[in-house]
């Protein structure tokens, strides 16, 4: 899989195309380059080392909306089987940038059914007319809420997968009041009577990830944001100036070890070194791991307790002065 | 290997707070009234000696030259055009509660910089010039009252401190009502103005529409009723949590009201933004409100939709 690389990974780019042209000539010329290869190795490692221990902020931004970072589906097909979609808002039609459906999820050897939740995003400019950047209309929201009903009717644990840079704003998402059904959303997720997990997989950009994201635990993967503004329009608001983003991303804490520290998110899953992308099986094994833990944690609460905890945990954020 | 480029998609953003208001208005003082204890306060907010001075205001509905006493016998609204001006949380108060029956709660909340936000200028000092400006702890007033004698527990925003932004303390404040008013069984009414989520606080603003709309749901689950009145402007995270949760919602007339911007909206999609877009009327039309109330029979229809949903 050809990546393309980002302006801060070029130094790493560098080095593995010398790496290889080194290998290259030692095989093609074959003559013993061992010791420089093993030199060139170990830059290449401290190198990435230097580089992807300290991210910042904006950095890991573009790292969460790189093209060929794993999307919701490809987490379906890594970790879980038998996903069986299901369509249609039963009001209006059926929103290709927000999936859903049941699927089995095997646990400690055991099977067990989830529903599953994601915002989809495209990769190339065709795909993306369709999943519309994996920006959900009204009828996304409303076709999330019905299947999210359908989990607690059946006594099924939840878990959404959000990615996306926002709710979409447009003409007809208002015309259909995509703020109420996020609002609807929102309000109900606080009542159904089945674990949820909510997991930011990539941007959780504003309302529109708050919209699948009410949950017992909110997970975090290491290189995505969640964010209550893109950093571009913090910056366009407080500085005249798009180009500003990446002051905004620090300023406003929307990195997951941020997050965690606000207590916005329970748990950071680790990604490879650089970003799912680089190694999309490791990321998804990080993802299945976490998810396990944390929805055997949730089985042991009644279901009073577990909306009783629900509630604590949002009504306990917030940071004030009382006096 | 092109950089992900904002040129090439849409990169669409969270509907950004408005920024508060600077048309020149030179708005009255309400009288002091025995309903809030700091009428001092109050007067502070008199900032623009814009045109006119002193006893005129012009409407921005019409242009219509207004002389300050009668607007204010007249609730802020204009008697040529009806257009709505922008009125404080206090003056709403006043306007809908019984006399003498407002309580103020959690009046002791305060907002702090959390986040250390480095932005251009710092939050704190901020929050400590809307406060000197408004006579608020923050962005929303709360409290119990009656209503042609229905007790009450009752929000309101007031789009003149950071645009009725909301942050931990509008969202706690709010919270606080919801919660309390579930204890004592009593109705809720909100009124909305707001530019959306608090930027300043970052996911503690966000976090602020989930925790709000989970108490209205345990308010909803023990059977009370919940009017939301949403006002000129109401938009993002307010629009999208408390204010459009109401069992009935109601919006003064020609209220801005909706998720992103018309600014967003445009640059996003480059569409033709139909006309009288997100405004209450174009909303009744959709489907979204009960009613649009003119402000002076505002009070009465919420105490007879209170009457109906006892
Ligand atoms: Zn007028």
């Amino acid at each position: 899989m050809k990546l393309y690389t980002l302006e801060f990974e070029k130094p790493v780019l560098q080095l593995q195309k010398q790496l290889e042209e080194l290998r290259a000539k030692a095989s093609a010329e074959k003559i013993d380059l061992n010791d420089e290869i093993n030199a060139m190795e170990k830059k290449l490692e401290e190198t990435k080392q230097g580089i992807y221990s300290k991210l910042s902020a904006w950095q890991r931004v573009q790292i969460s909306r790189h093209t060929k970072r794993p999307y919701f589906l490809d987490y379906v097909a890594q970790i879980f089987e038998g996903f069986t979609e299901l369509h249609g808002d039963r009001r209006f039609g059926d929103d290709h940038a927000m999936l859903g459906g049941f699927a089995f999820f095997k646990t400690n050897g055991k099977s067990r059914k989830v529903m599953l939740i994601g915002q989809q995003k495209g990769r190339d400019v065709k795909e993306n007319v369709k999943r519309n950047f994996g920006m959900a209309h009204p009828e996304g929201y409303r076709k999330a809420l019905r299947l999210m009903q359908l989990a607690h009717k059946f006594n099924v644990p939840i878990i959404t997968f959000i990615d996306t840079p926002g709710a979409y704003p447009g003409v007809q998402a208002e015309e259909r009041h995509i703020a109420e059904a996020i609002a609807v959303n929102i309000r109900e997720m606080s009542t159904l009577e089945v674990p949820i997990l909510a997991v930011v997989i990539g941007e959780g950009g504003s309302g529109g990830a708050l919209g699948i994201g009410v949950a017992d635990r909110v997970l975090i993967l290491e290189n995505a944001y969640y964010s209550v503004i893109s950093p571009e329009g913090c910056a366009a608001i407080l500085w005249k100036d798009r180009v500003h983003a990446p002051k905004a991303a620090e300023a406003l804490k929307m990195s997951a070890r941020d997050l965690l520290a606000h207590k916005i998110v329970d748990d950071v899953v680790p990604e490879p070194p650089g970003g799912a992308h680089h190694d999309p099986e490791l990321a998804a094994q990080n993802l299945k791991a976490s998810l396990i833990k944390h929805l055997h944690a949730l089985d042991k609460f009644s279901k009073g307790d577990l909306l009783d905890n629900r509630y604590t945990r949002y009504r306990g954020i917030g940071e004030y002065a009382e006096s | 290997m092109a950089e992900m480029s904002t040129e090439t998609q849409p990169t669409p953003v969270a509907p950004p707070p408005m920024p508060p208001s600077d048309q020149g208005m030179n708005l009255p003082t309400p009288p002091p009234s025995k309903v809030f204890d700091k009428p001092k306060e109050v007067s502070s907010r008199t900032r623009k000696k814009s045109i006119p001075e002193g006893l005129w205001t012009r409407c921005k509905g019409c242009g219509e030259m207004i002389t300050n006493k009668e607007l204010e016998d007249l609730l802020k609204v204009c008697p040529k055009c009806h257009y709505h001006l922008v009125a404080t949380a206090k003056e709403r108060v006043q306007w809908l509660a019984d006399t003498g029956t407002f309580e103020e709660a959690d009046s002791n909340l305060h907002s702090v910089d959390a986040l250390k936000f480095k932005g251009v200028a710092s939050y704190s000092d901020k929050l400590k010039a809307y406060a000197r400006e408004t006579g608020l702890q923050d962005a929303v007033l709360t409290g119990f009252c009656e209503i042609e004698a229905h007790p009450t527990g009752i929000a309101v925003m007031d789009f003149g401190f950071l645009a009725a932004s909301m942050g931990s303390v509008v969202g706690e404040r709010i919270t606080r009502i919801i919660e309390k008013s579930t204890k004592k069984k009593i109705p809720v009414v909100i009124i909305s103005a707001s530019g959306g989520a608090r930027m300043y606080e970052g996911m503690l603003s966000l976090m602020q529409m989930a925790k709000t709309s989970a108490a209205l749901a345990r308010h909803a689950k023990a059977g009370l009723p919940f009017i939301s009145v949403l006002t000129n402007p109401t938009m993002a995270g307010v629009m999208a949590s408390f204010a459009s949760l109401g069992d009935v919602i109601l919006a003064e007339p020609h209220s801005m009201i909706g998720f992103a911007g018309a600014r967003v909206i445009r640059e996003t999609t480059r569409e033709e933004l139909p006309k009288g877009f997100q405004t209450a009327e174009f909303l009744l039309e959709r489907g979204l409100l009960d009613m649009i109330v003119h402000r002076k029979t505002m009070k009465s229809t919420l105490a007879s939709l209170l009457e109906f949903m006892k």
